[in-house]
């Protein structure tokens, strides 16, 4: 079994011939917890989206597994059905959140779901509101209900677009412990995009910059905010401009 | 004789001062209308059964048609991107205020004898001043308003939400179908509205269908019939008729709409 999960290799992504992402080389290793961090516009959800193979490449190759996903291969529904992601902005279904967090089971057939329903209703802490409307719940509910239909799935990769975003401590503390668990105890490989440094220090094994669609710099948690290889790293720890 | 003028004068003052006994009369007469109604439907009258009856299953019909075709078209232009899907929609809004007796013209003139589709005579072409030619008239007429809100309720839908079923696991069939779901109020104005703009049309099934006794006339072209007889009570029974059979029909399918996807 090889080390890493994702090997990207020359990866672009151009939108109307603007090039808002180009990943020479990038690993994600089996079972980490990986950060991505970068300024708003860095390309950091359009990286996300090419790891849930939602869109093609431009250019490039995403190797996932024994898969190569390229501009005209597209992947497999079975490889696209092991990875989901959290979205910066959940749009839940006009239904209810029972309904919300069932949906991904029954759309792979799954019957007799009930039983995991239950468990990830306690794990975020929502079995009160299973029955209610999703379009009346408040933020921080809606924002965990995003992230239990997503991890009662129980994918091999789950990516996180800042899933704490205007979040209250509480929620964010829930929520960051729910993500701790889930990559201890299943394994579970997070690719997580944050604004807040202070929350990549306190869940990612290594963490990534991204700068202007560009991989900046990758190291262990400790190295990047101790030790940083590149000035602008420096800067950004710092919380200083850097672009 | 009296000059042109003063009999002016006079037709103003007879609008103006309605008589108390023209009022009563009024009255009277849509009073008379709904007992008539009543009577009609509560002895299952042959004739009244008959004309509801052709109704139904000719506007059911171009119904059906009208929905089985629209959903997926208006979908389907609500979530692609394709070169002439600009043209389509317009041609579809255009279509949406057809007046229904320019839509029967049409149909009359391709399905008489001397017509292009007439003269063919496939089987699968219906004749003029059948029940057939009224449904084919209708569906022109409903086919667009169903396609049309369908396609406006899809485009409603958050953009997002495609993506995030997909990431979810849903394949593009599923993606299509769940946000088609998410649409399913404006899916049922839709299908409402194709609905009432065929069910109370006169214009087109007049045209096409001819309004035969016990062949081709329907509730809208009995009520025409028996106003022009000046059988006021039956026309206005069967106004009353239509009236609550379309509430019926909508509060049916509002109930379909209420129930919700939860389980
Ligand atoms: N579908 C698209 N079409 C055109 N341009 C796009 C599209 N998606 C993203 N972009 C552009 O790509 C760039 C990167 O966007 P992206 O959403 O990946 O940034 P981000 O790092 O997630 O920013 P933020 O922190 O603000 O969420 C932006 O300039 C954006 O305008
Ligand atoms: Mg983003």
């Amino acid at each position: 079994m090889s080390e890493w999960l994702y090997q990207l290799e020359n990866l672009t992504k151009e939108y109307g011939g603007r090039r808002v992402l180009q990943v020479d080389n990038l690993q994600v290793r089996r079972g980490e917890v990986l950060a991505v961090v970068g300024p708003s516009g860095a390309g950091k959800s359009t990286l996300l989206r090419l790891l849930n193979f939602l869109e093609p490449p431009s250019d490039g190759c995403i190797r996932f597994l024994d898969l190569q996903v390229t501009a005209d291969r597209p992947a497999p529904l079975a490889y696209r059905r092991r990875v989901t992601m959290v979205f910066q902005r959940p749009v839940l279904l006009d239904r209810s959140v029972g309904a919300n967090i069932r949906y991904g089971l029954q759309i792979r057939g799954c019957r007799n779901e009930d039983h995991e329903l239950v468990a990830v209703l306690d794990l975020v802490r929502l079995r009160d509101v299973v029955h209610q409307p999703a379009r009346t719940l408040s933020g921080g509910e809606a924002q965990r209900v995003a992230l239990a239909r997503a991890i009662v799935l129980r994918p091999d990769v789950l990516l996180l677009d800042e899933p704490t975003a205007n979040l209250d401590p509480y929620n964010v503390g829930l929520i960051e412990s729910i993500l701790r668990n889930l990559n201890r105890e299943f394994g579970t490989t997070l690719v997580l995009v944050t604004h807040n440094v202070f929350q990549a220090r306190r869940l990612a094994d290594r963490v990534a910059l991204l700068l202007e669609g560009r991989i900046v710099e990758v190291a262990d948690v400790e190295a990047f905010f101790q030790a940083p290889q590149d000035p602008r790293t420096a800067a950004f720890v710092r919380g200083e401009m850097v672009y | 004789m009296p000059p042109a003028g003063a009999r002016r004068h006079q037709a103003g003052k007879w609008r103006g001062h309605v008589p108390d006994e023209t009022r009563r009369s009024t009255i009277d007469e849509i009073w008379n209308g709904l007992t008539e109604a009543f009577r009609r439907l509560g002895t299952l009258d042959p004739a009244l059964v008959e004309i509801v009856l052709l109704s139904f299953r000719v506007s059911g019909t171009a119904l059906l048609v009208s929905v089985v075709l629209g959903i997926p078209l208006g979908a389907a232009l609500g979530l692609s991107r394709f070169v002439g899907r600009k043209l389509v929609t317009a041609l579809i809004y255009t279509g949406m205020g057809f007046p229904p007796v320019v839509v029967g013209l049409f149909v009359y003139l391709l399905l008489s004898q001397s017509g292009p589709l007439g003269r063919l005579d496939s089987p699968l072409i219906p004749d003029l001043f059948t029940p057939g030619a009224m449904v084919v008239a209708q569906i022109i007429l409903s086919l667009p308003l169903v396609a049309g809100f369908t396609m406006a309720a899809v485009l409603g839908v958050d953009p997002e939400l495609r993506q995030q079923v997909q990431s979810l696991g849903a394949t593009r069939v599923q993606a299509a179908w769940t946000v088609l779901a998410e649409a399913r109020s404006g899916v049922v104005v839709s299908v409402i509205a194709g609905f009432g703009s065929i069910i109370s049309e006169v214009g087109a099934v007049m045209m096409v269908g001819g309004n035969i006794e016990h062949r081709t006339r329907v509730l809208t072209t009995a009520i025409v019939l028996e106003t022009r007889k000046g059988n006021f009570d039956l026309a206005l029974a069967l106004g009353f008729i239509l009236l609550a059979l379309t509430f019926l029909t909508n509060v049916a399918m509002l109930w379909l709409q209420g129930r919700s996807l939860d389980r």
